[in-house]
Formats: structure tokens, C-alpha cells, sequence
């Protein structure tokens, strides 16, 4: 039988990570001299107390489902996907060529193009580790690992010596054409009547990084190919047996990862930026990795673990503005979350399973 | 407890008055909810071979384990010459003298021989004079057991025979005085058994003692002195082996009168359901794993397939279950079918009428982490009456897991139970119900009751022959010759990627398969 | 292209190396032993920061170093307590541990020197002189070989000595002696090793803490010796190209000077985008040049020239099978 319950391993094991982590977060900001109650306050009113607030927490969030996501189909397939980073790079270039290549009428056009755009990006990009990983037998941790790095160099060669406008000193693409402009959160509340406030980015993305959510979780626990690449990724031989390809399944699996981790480019690229510029990706990457782990690799669970980051992000840059913390105190919480939740998940994890276990034999012997 | 030995008086091999090589008072210990050992007593006269044998999860390796200083027992003590000894690693088992030869070898693959051997044993910290010393040592316990193996050689390079020589070898090297064997023989050929049990009877001259893990009855009566048999945990009782009968024991080990022999009708067999001619396949390493294999099967009849592990019968049903890539012509009803494909043509077998209960149902039957349920839709995602839309028919599929769980007693019958938490013959019927009522012309079923329980043994074995007699063919794979003489219509044996000859399960004996399983042909046989 | 241009490419080229080929062998004697780390920026930016912060603050560079090594340690022994005491996912250990050393270094600089999260810049002692070999000034006019070895092999500071002593150390050790035999086992089959009465947690730790001092070392060069002081993720991505080399080596010592030194000399040429245009007849991006330790390694992997396989036992925790 399982030790655990269901709910301890979804719920209770990870919170009491979350707060180990958050305890030594505090405890960091005690070692700078300033006080942590204080900057809780502040990190939540600025996160959460206007909706300006909101609609920054809400943009980053947007990034880190759609990374989280990511990370999370190639989870299922067993596969660790550590090269986001780079996708949603290469993801930020296809949609920049897409927005650029057309004086774009509306966003409604626009917007379908540019995913598509990004997605193609992304996997293609994925695409390569993926084929070297089923074909070759190549690590595709240290294959991502490295497309990041010429996903970077890619970039940077787009922008220095193709993407910059004549002229220009500044290593960016040209400023992407108004009808590629996508609607923002006020935009869109305003058809309802409900105010938001008008300067903060998140934008129509934030919805379809929603129904990205739904369509995944749909992938994965619905569809046939869904239970051929979870079967997989818990166990090549059994699938072999059941006759399910693993090319087949690491390489659609690293598709629609770095589809998504492209997906990402149409919130920060074309929602907020509308041009494209050098690091856009700013380690959202990366944070995808803990987004998917926090959330055990469930949309609903990376849904709410990207809030939570971009609650951290939001906040944390409150605190640099408010507090003089830098803003890298939410880096070393970022690190702090991944190590508790994910590394030393089972420092939780043991102990609370002997409580259980305990519980259950002193309850039987009751009998 | 019943001590049959302890009355009979001492062992010959050993003076009346000497303490016992080994002593338990009073093991136990428990994983969790399961009692793997309970208050276990034993003695291990010196200078005598002693066999344990009981079935899969007996606890035989859980207490060969805590000797060896890897589990720590729950409570209980051991003495080793008589002398009480704390064994908390497998240091201190060294140091008392204990030896370990595990089922699964402890080999670095690509260190030399020599290396593995003074792995952990080293003089002192620079590796040359240890090497040359050990160079020198080896060769002289290598001449003294017959065991000659290649210091240098690599241990990917050499068999597995050599390879278990290896590990006897890092035993005497270390000085062990009782040396442990846990299952030595799977993967051996009769003949290489047979040179086994030489070097233990010389090691037993020299005053070694030595304790035999296994839970094959005719071992244990070639070779030990006095054997202890093991149920559910227990230790149930310690016989001199010159006064018992394998039918002793074996009622001894499932604690009822056990059914050797399986009720079945004589087969009728019909047309040719399946045609293997001259079939062969390559492995990964370029090892040529099927050598040209050609055979029938019949409708209403069941082929065995009877051989050492690690001749090619796994291969065979990899092959046939579209597992693996071969050459040469099989057909189905008359049709042949592509061997071509890598790793992707289990569905269309499926397709085509061929279900497949894998040999082994933790790594390739079952997903373990999968419900009940997942696991009965397995292999067979694609099929109509599982979709609705485009997508799974989740309930559906639960409903119809129900049913079958209900028709082949799956206990407990919980669709929503992940399948590692059914015990191994439960896991193995939810297995056989997916396959078997998939309703193929041909099944593949290989080891079909490798580590489960009697009472299952017996319902898994009247499934095969029930679809047996509704007319389909069956190729059984099993290195247990008792399930191949009970089950089989006809018997294949393999040796080293051939078939050696067809015999009839009335008209053989185990003797003369046991012969062509180590590669005896007829021919030879007679000369 | 002249001779003494050359001598000058070199000369970085080695400086370059010097921080890669000491992560190089860190990391291999910790994957050697089974142990994934991808954490080998963050052991190093944590050491080059508190290797400067020291170094400044008690004007000896030799404190700053030891700074520099006791943070990279503790590093280390986080990991090694994440992936071997708690049997959690190596991979997931260091990304969590580069995010930390990357906002660590910057959240302590800042409190420490309210500089902007770098340190002020080091002078004098407080930083690794270049040492002059023997007869360096002697040998000097030489044709050929003086400058070879006046200019390029002298005046390093002394932990680029460090760096290529322990290439061969790094072989003997591994190669030679109990320890590595041991290691070397532990990294392929830990199951052999226990059994054989040697502690599996114990001699990974050991590897993860060589890896860690190795990492100091790292670490403290790029700020005291390479640099005068530390800037925000000065490492700049040098803990994965030690990483792409140690594929790149094979798992092999001699192997990774190679590679390390490769990699020293694209990095070199990045620099020097004058000599680039000299040498190629087509405008070669410096992009190109930055990447291609990155690209070579994919090669690598793909197996088209050459497989690098890794230590068996490679990412996965010890549990002892029942």
C-alpha cells in the first residue's frame, strides 16, 4: 500500500517544503538587516493589493505556466527537459519574425500567427536534443543544457547582425507594428465593465496560457497518446512491450514541450515588450523547472505554482523599489523554493511518512 | 518449530563438542507492515553444506541479508564460532568471516577481474603492490578450488559463469570461513551447476561452511548436508537431507500436500496456428541471441519451451511479441508477419490475434504505478471499445476492468488500485485476464508463475489449459522443468539459440531435457 | 598572424583554461562517483565572491582563497547532502543551487560593500601575483623557445600552476591509488562497493568534496587571479562549458587539460575579434565562436565521432535493493 495519503503527498509534503524554504527566506532578509515581517507586507500589497499588482503578478505567472507546462509533459515522458530556456528564446524569435513580417490589420490575425510562430520555434528547437536523445542515445539533460547556450548565441547573432534596424545601436529587434498590439488584462475587463489598472502587461496571453492548462491536462490523462507517454515514462520496457515507439514518444513529447516553452514568447515578446530583445526570456526557464515540481506535474498544481512565482517576482521587485532588498533576494528565494520542494523533497517526505506509517500500525494493532 | 536435526544428533563433519559456524536466536524483522522474518532460530554446523529453500518471499535473502549486515534485524542475535556478533555492515560480516555470493552479481563491469577482486580488500592506499600481491594470491586459490579465470579479463567480456567464479573467488580472497550462495544456479547450464557444486564440496573439505539459498529441490538434495525450509517468514524446519524426500520438503515449503501434477485431458490439436522457420535475431550488441529456430504450434495445444535462462527463450517471445527485430519467416493462420520493425509493432500483434504475458510482469507486463484499470487498457490504447471521441473511455474501461477482475479473482478487486500494490499472483492475473480474454489464436506467455504464491500457481495453470482447450495455441516459456513437464502437449528445449530437439512430455524424462538443455544432442548423447 | 600574437592567444588561452579545467576535474571526480553536478557555476561563483569579499577585506589573498573554498564546500556539501543523504534529483540540486549562488553573491556584495552587488576592486596583496619562473628573464631572448617559455608558460599567477598540477594528481589519483579504484567503482556499480564493506555515502562524499575545494580554487582565480574582484555572475556560464569539456574528455584527466584547453583558446579568440578576421577568410561571427564549445559537445554526444559514455551508475541515488 501506499504509505501516504493521497492528499499528504499533493498537498501537506510540499507546503511544508514551501514553508522551510519561506523560513530561511526569512531568516536571509533578518542576515541583510531588515525585517522580514515588513517585507512580507510589502511583497503581498504589491503583489496582490492593487490590481496593477495583479496584472505584473498575473504577466510573470503567464510565463512560468506555460514553461511549467513544459517541463511538466516532458516530466510524464521521463524526460528532463532543462533546455526552456533556450525554447522559449528561439520561441521569442519565431514570434518576432511573425509579427514583423506583415504590416498586421489586427490581433485576431496576428496572434494566431505568432503562436504558431513561437510554437514551431520552440520545437524546433526542441526537436534536435530530442531526435539526438531517441536516435543517439545522447543525455538530453546536457543537450538542452547546451541549446541553451547557442539558443542565446542564436539570439544574439539575430539581433546584433539581421534584426536591428538600421541605425540602431541597441542589440533589439524594431518595434513590432500596432495591429500586433495584443489587448491587455484592461483591454479586456473593461468589455465587463470591471476596472484594471491600464499600465501593468498581462494581456490576453494569461487566457490562453489558462486553456494551454486545460488542453495539456487533457493530453496527458485523456488522450491515447497521452497514456502511451505516461506509460513510458514510467516505465521504456513495459512500453516497448505494449508496443509503444519511445522515438515516437520522446520526440512528440519534446515537441509539444518546447512547443509550449515557445508559447511563452507571445506574453513577454508580443504582450509586453512588442519588439525583442536580448535575455527576454529572463530565467523563466528555469523557473518552470520548480513551477512543475511544486505542482507534481499537474496543470492545476502549475497553474497555482506560477502565481505563487509570480507573486515572488512581483513582490520581490516591490521590495527592491520600496525596501532596498535587490532584487536578487527573489533569486535566492527562487533557489531556496526549487532546493526544498524538489532536491531535498524527501527530507520532508521520510519523516512524515513514518508518522503516517506509525499511525496506521498503532491503528491496526487497535483493531 | 520442528527440528528434525537437532535430535538426529550432531553433523559428521563436525565434532560433537563444536560451537555451530553459525547461529541465529531469534530473528525478526519487518519492512513496514510486512513481517519478512519471524523469530527466526538456526544452526549452521562447521565444515557442512546447508541448504535454505522456500518459495519467492519465504525471507530467505531478507535473512541472508541481515547476516550479511545489509538490513539490521528488528531483534534477535547471531553467533558466529559460538561468539555473540554485532553484524551492523557488511563490513563487519567480512571481518567475521562471511562470504556473499549474490543472485544478482556485485561486479564492476569494466574493471579487470583482478580489480573486483581486491575491490574493498586493498593493502594499503596505493593500488600497484596490492595488485601484484592480489596477482599472485588469486593464482594460488585459483589452482587450489579449480577455478582458473583470467585476472585481466574484463568482466563485461567473460560469462556468467566465470563470473559467479569472480565472486567466490572475492570471497576467499577476503578469508570468508562460511560462504553464502543465494540462488546460484538460475543462470546456469546443468553442467555448469554441476562444476559449481564440485568447488563447493572442495571448498566443504577444506573446513569451509556453506549456506545454499535456493528454492530448487533437486539442488538441495545433490548437494547439502542438512537444509532449513522457510514459509511465509517462518522457519518451519531444519532435516538432514539424507532423511527427507523432495516430497517432504516440498509440502513442507507451501505447508499443504502440493499438486506437482497439473488435471488436464490429452490435447486435440487442429491446424497450424503458428510457423517459426529458421528464425534469428541480433541483439543490441551484435550478439547473436536466435540461431536459426524453426517450429510449430498448433490451435488446442500448448508448446513448452523448456531451457536454461539466458538461452534465447526470452529472444523468441520478444521477437514473436514484436519486441525486437529478427530475420527468417514467421507466420500466423497462413499469413506471415513482419519482423522487420524495432520496438513498435506490439499493437499490430495484437491486432493480428497474438496476446503476450511477458516474462517479466514488474519491468514489461504491468505498469506498476498505474491503476488496475490503466493497466488493463495497456497494450491495447488503441482499441475501439476503449475510445470515445478522440479521447480514452476512462469508465469504460474501469467498468470492463470490474468484470475482469471479478472472472480471474483478482484480490482485492479494486480498479482504482495501483498495481504495485496487488501481491505478485494478483498482479499476475490481472495480467492473464488481459490477455487471455483479448481472446487470441496465439498466446505468449513466458514464466507465467515466477514468483507467485500456489494457490495462484494453480488457477493461472487451469486459465492456460481452459484456453487451451477452446482451441488456441499456446507457447509456454518456463525454466521450471516441473511446469513444463506438467503443462506442455510438446517440448522444445533451447540451448545457446537453437532448438535441441522436440520431445513428448510422456515419453522424456527430466534427466535426458536436463541433457539437451546443456547442449547434449542425441547424437552425442548416444556416443 | 605573428609570432608574438600567437604568444599572446596562448598566454590568454591558458589564463582562459585555468578556471574550466579546475571545474573540469571537479565535476569529474564527482560524476566519476556517481554524482551529477550541474552545479559547478554556482560552487564557483559562491567562491569567487567570498574569495574577493575576504581577499579585500583582510588584504591576503591566500585568506580570501581559503573563504573561497570553504563556501564552495558548503555548497558541496548541500548538494551532497540533497543527492545522497536524501536520495533527491541531482539535476534539481544544482539548478536550485545556481539559482541560490547567483542571487546570494549579489544579495551579500550589496550588504557587504554597497557597491551594487560587486565587490571594490583588489590591489596588491589581495590579489594572486604572476609568478616569474626560473630563469625566465634569462631564457628571454631565446628565439622560439624563450618566449614560449618566458611569455607563456611564466608569469601566471600560481593557481594556474595549481590547475595543471592536478591533471596528472587527478590521474594518479583516480588511477593509482585505493581511494580512486574505489571511486571509480562507486560511480559504475555502488552495489559492488557496498557489498565489498566500503561505504557507498561515504566515498561520495568525499568525491562531492573534492569537487567542492576544486570548485573554491575555481572560483577564487576567476576573481583574484583572472579579475581584480567580483562582479555579478562573473562565472558567465564557465561552470557549464567545464561541464560540455568534461564530456568533451571522456571522463579522462589528460583528456579534460585537452578539452579545457580547446575551449580555453575558442574563448581567447572571442576576445581578440582582430586576429579572428585574419585567420578566417569569411566573416566569422564572434557568436559562433562563443557557442562552439556548446556545438562540439552536441557532436560529441551525438556520437558521430567518438562515444562519450558516462559513468554507469550515473544520477541515480543508492538504495540498497532488499
Amino acid at each position: 500500500m501506499d504509505v501516504m495519503p493521497k492528499w499528504a503527498d499533493v498537498l501537506l509534503v510540499p507546503i511544508i517544503s514551501l514553508l522551510l524554504a519561506f523560513a530561511i527566506s526569512a531568516l536571509v532578509i533578518l542576515g541583510i538587516g531588515k525585517d522580514p515581517v515588513e517585507a512580507v507586507k510589502l511583497m503581498v500589497s504589491g503583489a496582490f493589493g492593487s490590481t496593477y499588482g495583479w496584472g505584473y503578478t498575473l504577466f510573470y505567472a503567464t510565463n512560468f505556466i506555460f514553461t511549467g507546462l513544459a517541463f511538466a509533459v516532458a516530466s510524464h515522458a521521463s524526460l528532463f527537459n532543462i533546455g526552456s530556456e533556450g525554447q522559449a528564446t528561439l520561441g521569442g524569435l519565431g514570434v518576432a519574425l511573425v509579427c514583423l513580417a506583415l504590416p498586421w490589420p489586427h490581433w485576431t490575425l496576428a496572434l494566431p500567427a505568432a503562436m504558431i510562430g513561437g510554437a514551431l520555434f520552440g520545437a524546433a528547437w526542441a526537436f534536435i536534443p530530442a531526435w539526438l536523445q531517441a536516435k543517439r542515445g545522447s543525455h538530453i539533460v546536457i543537450t538542452t543544457i547546451m541549446f541553451n547556450f547557442i539558443g542565446a548565441a542564436v539570439l544574439n547573432y539575430m539581433l546584433v547582425n539581421v534584426m536591428r534596424p538600421e541605425g540602431s545601436m541597441d542589440p533589439a529587434s524594431a518595434k513590432f507594428p500596432p495591429g500586433a498590439s495584443l489587448p491587455t488584462l484592461h483591454d479586456i475587463l473593461a468589455v465587463f465593465g470591471i476596472p484594471f489598472s491600464k499600465s501593468a502587461p498581462a494581456n490576453i496571453s494569461f487566457l490562453i496560457a489558462l486553456l494551454a492548462c486545460v488542453l495539456v491536462w487533457l493530453l496527458i490523462w485523456r488522450t491515447r497518446f497521452g497514456f502511451e507517454l505516461r506509460a513510458y515514462g514510467r516505465s521504456e520496457s513495459a512500453a516497448v512491450y505494449a508496443g509503444i515507439s519511445p522515438s515516437k514518444i520522446i520526440i512528440v513529447a519534446m515537441l509539444i514541450s518546447g512547443g509550449l516553452s515557445g508559447l511563452m514568447a507571445i506574453n513577454n515578446v508580443m504582450g509586453e515588450a512588442e519588439r525583442l530583445v536580448l535575455n527576454s526570456v529572463e530565467g523563466a526557464g528555469f523557473i518552470g523547472i520548480a513551477v512543475a515540481l511544486m505542482g507534481r506535474n499537474h496543470p492545476i498544481g502549475v497553474a497555482l505554482a506560477a502565481i505563487l512565482f509570480g507573486f515572488l517576482y512581483q513582490g520581490g521587485a516591490e521590495l527592491a523599489l520600496w525596501m532596498s532588498i535587490p532584487r536578487e533576494l527573489i533569486v535566492v528565494i527562487q533557489g531556496l523554493v526549487i532546493l526544498f520542494t524538489g532536491a531535498l523533497d524527501n527530507m520532508v517526505r521520510m519523516p512524515i511518512e513514518r508518522i503516517f506509517l506509525a499511525r496506521r500500525l498503532s491503528a491496526k494493532s487497535g483493531e | 518449530m520442528k527440528d528434525l536435526a537437532e535430535n538426529s544428533g550432531p553433523t559428521p563433519d563436525a565434532g560433537p563438542d563444536a560451537p555451530p559456524a553459525i547461529e541465529l536466536r531469534g530473528i525478526s524483522k519487518a519492512f513496514g507492515p510486512v513481517q519478512a522474518n519471524k523469530d527466526i532460530s538456526l544452526k549452521v554446523a562447521k565444515g557442512t553444506i546447508h541448504g535454505i529453500i522456500g518459495e519467492n518471499g519465504a525471507g530467505k535473502s531478507t535473512l541472508m541479508s541481515i547476516l550479511y549486515g545489509f538490513y539490521k534485524a528488528d531483534s534477535g542475535e547471531i553467533l558466529i564460532d559460538g561468539k555473540p556478533t554485532e553484524i551492523p555492515d557488511s563490513q563487519a560480516a567480512i571481518a567475521a568471516g562471511i562470504g556473499m555470493v549474490f543472485q544478482h552479481f556485485k561486479l564492476v563491469e569494466n574493471f579487470s577481474v583482478l580489480e573486483n577482486v581486491v575491490l574493498g580488500a586493498e593493502d594499503g592506499a596505493l593500488l600497484r603492490p596490492t595488485l601484484s600481491k592480489a596477482r599472485k594470491h588469486l593464482t594460488q586459490i585459483a589452482k587450489e578450488y579449480e577455478m582458473n579465470v583470467d585476472p585481466d579479463a574484463l568482466i563485461e567480456e567473460i560469462g556468467v559463469g566465470m563470473q559467479q567464479r569472480v565472486e567466490i573467488l572475492k570471497s576467499l580472497y577476503r578469508h570468508a570461513d562460511i560462504l553464502i550462495l543465494d540462488e546460484p544456479t538460475g543462470v546456469l547450464t546443468p553442467a555448469e551447476a554441476d562444476h559449481l557444486f564440485r568447488i563447493l564440496r572442495g571448498l566443504k573439505d577444506e573446513g569451509k561452511t556453506i549456506i545454499l539459498i535456493t528454492h530448487k529441490l533437486r539442488e538441495i538434495m545433490e548437494v547439502t548436508d542438512t537444509v532449513s525450509v522457510m514459509r511465509r517468514g517462518e522457519m518451519t524446519a531444519t532435516v538432514k537431507t539424507a532423511e527427507t524426500s523432495p516430497e517432504e520438503l516440498a509440502e513442507l515449503m507451501v505447508g499443504r500436500k502440493v499438486l506437482l501434477r497439473v488435471d488436464k485431458t490429452p490435447a486435440t490439436p487442429g491446424k497450424t496456428i503458428l510457423k517459426v522457420e529458421d528464425l534469428k535475431v541480433v541483439d543490441e550488441d551484435g550478439v547473436e541471441r536466435l540461431k536459426g529456430v524453426s517450429f510449430e504450434v498448433r490451435a488446442g495445444e500448448i508448446l513448452g519451451i523448456a531451457g536454461v535462462a539466458g538461452n534465447g527463450q526470452s529472444e523468441l517471445l520478444e521477437v514473436l511479441g514484436g519486441m525486437m527485430a529478427g530475420t527468417g519467416r514467421v507466420e500466423l493462420n497462413g499469413e506471415s508477419i513482419d519482423l522487420t520493425g524495432k520496438h513498435s509493432d506490439g499493437l499490430s500483434r495484437r491486432k493480428r490475434g497474438i496476446s503476450h504475458v511477458p516474462e517479466d510482469r514488474q519491468r514489461e507486463g504491468l505498469i506498476m504505478d498505474f491503476a488496475a484499470w490503466e493497466n488493463v487498457a495497456f497494450g491495447y490504447q488503441y482499441d475501439d471499445s476503449y475510445k470515445s471521441g478522440w479521447l480514452m473511455d476512462n469508465a469504460g474501461i474501469r467498468r470492463d476492468t470490474e468484470g475482469k477482475m471479478e472472472r480471474f479473482d483478482v484480490r482485492p478487486p479494486n480498479p482504482q488500485l495501483a498495481a504495485k500494490n496487488f501481491s505478485g499472483g494478483n498482479q499476475q492475473k490481472i495480467v492473464l485476464a488481459r490477455e487471455i480474454e483479448r481472446n487470441p489464436d496465439l498466446l505468449l506467455v513466458g514464466q507465467p508463475t515466477r514468483g507467485v504464491d500456489i494457490g495462484a500457481i494453480e488457477f493461472i495453470h487451469q486459465s492456460l489449459i481452459q484456453l487451451r482447450d477452446a482451441g488456441k495455441a499456446i507457447l509456454l516459456v518456463s525454466v521450471e522443468l516441473d511446469e513444463i513437464m506438467g503443462l506442455s502437449d510438446r517440448i522444445a528445449v533451447m540451448f545457446d539459440g537453437r532448438i535441441m530437439g522436440e520431445r513428448l512430455p510422456g515419453e522424456t524424462t527430466e534427466g535426458e531435457l536436463g541433457l539437451l538443455m546443456a547442449g547434449v544432442t542425441d547424437g552425442e548423447g548416444a556416443a | 598572424m605573428d609570432f608574438s600574437t600567437l604568444i599572446q592567444i596562448l598566454d590568454s588561452t591558458l589564463r582562459l583554461a585555468t578556471p574550466l579545467l579546475l571545474a573540469c576535474l571537479a565535476g569529474l571526480f564527482s560524476e566519476r562517483s556517481g554524482i551529477f553536478d550541474i552545479g559547478l557555476e554556482a560552487k564557483m561563483l559562491i567562491a569567487a565572491f567570498f574569495s574577493a569579499a575576504v581577499a579585500y577585506d583582510s588584504g591576503s589573498v591566500w585568506l580570501g582563497l581559503l573563504a573561497g573554498i570553504a563556501a564552495s564546500m558548503v555548497f558541496a556539501a548541500i548538494h551532497g547532502v540533497a543527492s545522497i543523504t536524501f536520495r533527491g534529483n541531482q539535476l534539481i540540486s544544482g539548478v536550485a543551487l545556481n539559482f541560490l549562488a547567483s542571487g546570494m553573491t549579489v544579495l551579500i556584495a550589496q550588504n557587504w560593500f554597497q557597491q551594487g552587488g560587486r565587490t571594490p576592486s583588489l590591489l596588491g596583496k589581495a590579489r594572486f601575483e604572476p609568478l616569474t619562473l626560473p630563469f625566465a628573464d634569462a631564457l628571454k631572448d631565446v628565439p622560439i623557445l624563450g618566449p614560449l617559455y618566458s611569455d607563456l608558460l611564466s608569469g601566471h599567477s600560481i593557481l594556474v600552476y595549481v590547475a595543471l598540477l592536478a591533471v596528472p594528481a587527478s590521474w594518479w589519483v583516480l588511477f593509482r591509488t585505493r581511494f580512486g579504484l574505489r571511486l571509480r567503482a562507486v560511480g559504475e556499480n555502488p552495489a559492488a562497493v557496498d557489498t565489498a564493506g566500503v561505504s557507498v555515502i561515504g566515498l561520495r562524499y568525499a568525491a562531492v568534496a573534492i569537487a567542492g575545494l576544486l570548485c573554491g580554487i575555481a572560483g577564487a582565480y576567476l576573481a583574484t587571479g583572472l579579475q581584480a574582484g567580483f562582479v555579478k555572475d562573473m562565472t558567465a556560464g564557465r561552470g557549464y562549458i567545464a561541464l560540455a569539456a568534461l564530456i568533451f574528455a571522456k571522463w579522462r584527466p589528460w583528456y579534460a587539460l585537452g578539452a579545457c584547453l580547446l575551449f580555453g583558446l575558442l574563448q581567447a579568440l572571442a576576445l581578440r575579434t582582430d586576429v579572428v578576421a585574419a585567420i578566417f577568410p569569411f566573416k566569422m561571427p564572434v557568436q559562433l565562436l562563443d557557442s562552439l564549445p556548446y556545438i562540439l559537445t552536441v557532436v560529441i554526444l551525438a556520437g558521430f565521432v567518438g562515444k562519450a559514455i558516462p559513468p554507469r551508475a550515473g544520477g541515480e541515488p543508492y538504495v540498497k535493493e532488499r
